[in-house]
């Protein structure tokens, strides 16, 4: 335990004084006061002279305006994030020998990977609540409405999930961080990993949807049982992706209208108009329900890469070089 | 016999695949001695040095190390045993004192305990007035004495030294070793230290092993082997010739 803190302490102070760091937390934090101040404004010229929705406070974080929304970022950048913390983490040491010296002090071996893990977490946490307090503070002055009990919880919610999101990346750099000597490959590596979940995953589920459950447009219209299993297949192939797990946890939880995590919702211009207009948003423990198997498998993965990289970290030979 | 066995194995073997970089070790170190550790390229001293440290499983045999199995117990080992590895590195971004700093608090001295040690061993490896600077910019021989500071802020009862003196300048040469010897002599710390550089093994160390691809050929006092080996008590003999004579015949 005191050789975890000894090495965390460390670790943050390396990561405070990074220009990595520097560079990452400005980035987010430009982006995110880019993002809230065009949303923000748009809302408040909708608002006027109206009555306030419920839960209008979560559009500052949803609404996509005129690029994107700074949840669809985080869903785009945290992984990236993840990667830049923890890409060089073991590496670093192995090419400049303090690994070796490290290990032969008076700690356990499991200490450097956990406290290496633990520290970057922090950071990503740090990160996270410092843009979302930002843009929160941000969103008052615009659009003029403080946040109610439900959607502080629905913003912390958020968090926890991005939180856990972004350390599997993390994760992920680590467990390749102690695989590849060279920090160059490592970063590749993960890269390629998440190049691969981003792109071909959702590719490879509609290939295999297609395959598995071919919808045909005759003329004889569509066949709803075969389109049924058709996105069924899909859906469930997509979930293998992380990305897929996130962004759809984080829709449920943000953008509580939303009363399930399926896309395939057929509807007509006046139902559409009908269900905005008197739709009540889906109660927050409702939401949280929907989103339980999400958050757990973020965590079973995470725990999974986590695992790998401790046993993997754990049996190697320390011998440098 | 000057006192009690520090470290000890019992038919000590490491196996890369098929190549035996440590064949059958039997060795046995007092408290208190400092003990040269010789051989060629590849003969096996780094490995042995790595297994009593607990940073290598053994593939056979059983070390014990001031009286703890490292492979058992390789925290208590850590705890009372420094180690300079063959090429030691550092945070290059951090200065002298702050990478001490670092390592004194892995070992869990106190605050005020660790600085006092600090400075008296940057002094002792003539590091003062550089203590300041990011070891980044140290040159070679800088940085090795800030390794040897570095394994003796713990206290250690015995330190293992992967070739200590190599990029030392030759008054950090002789500094080096006269500090060897005074930890020796007045700290009663026990050395274990690999070298090549034979003619100062034979200026500091009580007892010499030579190590032959992976096998201990000989041990002993240097008169001793002096006596064996080249069959003379003439006092003019010097460690080379016995290593050189070893050496050929294995
Ligand atoms: N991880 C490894 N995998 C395979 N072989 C290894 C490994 N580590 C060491 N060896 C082999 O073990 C043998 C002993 O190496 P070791 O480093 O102990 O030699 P050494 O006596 O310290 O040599 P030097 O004087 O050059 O430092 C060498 O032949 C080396 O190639
Ligand atoms: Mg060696």
């Amino acid at each position: 335990m005191y050789g975890i803190l000894t090495i965390f302490r460390k670790e943050m102070g390396d990561h405070f004084n990074s220009l990595r760091f520097l560079l990452i937390s400005a980035l987010i934090v430009m982006v995110g006061v880019i993002i809230t101040s065009m949303v923000g404004m748009a809302i408040r010229e909708e608002l006027k002279g109206m009555a306030k929705p419920t839960l209008i406070f979560l559009l500052l974080f949803t609404s996509t305006g005129k690029l994107f929304s700074f949840v669809q970022f985080i869903g785009f950048f945290g992984p990236l994030l993840g990667i830049f913390l923890g890409f060089d983490s073991i590496n670093r040491e192995r090419i400049s020998r303090t690994l070796s010296k490290l290990v032969s002090q008076p700690i356990f071996r499991d200490s450097i990977i956990n406290a290496k893990f633990l520290s970057g977490v922090a950071i990503i946490a740090i990160i996270l609540v410092a843009t979302v307090l930002l843009i929160s503070g941000l969103g008052i002055r615009l659009i003029g409405v403080v946040p109610g009990a439900e959607e502080v919880s629905r913003l912390v919610i958020y968090v926890v999930i991005s939180l856990l999101y972004i350390s599997f990346w993390l994760g992920i750099s680590i467990l390749f961080s102690v695989i590849f000597r060279s920090a160059a490959t490592s970063a590749l590596a993960s890269l390629a990993i998440w190049i691969f979940f981003s792109f071909f995953v959702s590719l490879g589920a509609s290939v295999l949807s297609d395959a598995v459950a071919p919808v045909s447009q005759t003329a004889s219209g569509v066949d709803a049982e075969m389109l049924m299993r058709h996105e069924r297949v899909q859906r469930l192939t997509s979930l293998v992706s992380p990305m897929t797990l996130y962004s759809e946890a984080t829709t449920t939880i943000l953008d509580p209208m939303r009363k399930t995590t399926r896309t395939l919702v057929l509807m007509g211009p006046l139902e559409r108009f009908s269900m905005s207009r008197f739709q009540s948003p889906l109660p927050l423990l409702e939401s949280l329900f929907i989103v339980i198997p999400h958050i757990i498998s973020i965590v079973a993965i995470t725990l999974l890469c986590f695992g790998i990289c401790y046993f993997v970290f754990m049996r190697q030979e320390i011998r440098t070089v | 016999m000057k006192g009690e066995i520090i470290v000890e194995t019992e038919d000590l073997t490491k196996k890369y695949g098929q190549r035996t970089a440590v064949d059958h070790l039997n060795i046995k170190i007092e408290e208190g001695e400092v003990f040269g550790f010789l051989g060629p390229n590849g003969a096996g001293k780094t490995t042995t040095l790595l297994m009593f440290l607990g940073l290598t499983e053994p593939t056979s045999g059983r070390a014990k190390v001031i009286g703890f199995d490292p492979t058992r117990e390789p925290f208590k080992v850590k705890e009372k045993v420094g180690y300079l590895p063959e090429n030691v590195g550092f945070y290059d971004d951090m200065d002298a004192r702050q990478n001490l700093r670092y390592i004194a608090k892995l070992n869990r001295i106190s605050g005020e305990v660790s600085e006092k040690r600090i400075d008296y061993w940057l002094e002792m490896v003539g590091l003062s007035d550089e203590s300041t600077k990011k070891v980044g910019t140290f040159s070679k021989g800088m940085r090795q004495r800030l390794g040897i500071a570095e394994v003796l802020i713990k206290e250690p009862k015995l330190v293992f030294l992967d070739e200590p003196t190599i990029g030392l300048d030759p008054d950090g040469t002789n500094r080096m070793l006269d500090l060897i010897h005074s930890l020796s002599r007045e700290k009663n710390i026990t050395l274990f230290l690999s070298s090549h550089l034979l003619d100062q093994v034979q200026r500091i160390c009580d007892r010499v092993g030579i190590m032959i691809n992976g096998n201990l050929v000989a041990i002993g006092p240097i008169e001793e082997l002096a006596k064996k080996k080249l069959g003379l008590d003439q006092q003019d003999y010097t460690l080379e010739e016995i290593y050189m004579k070893y050496f050929k015949e294995a």
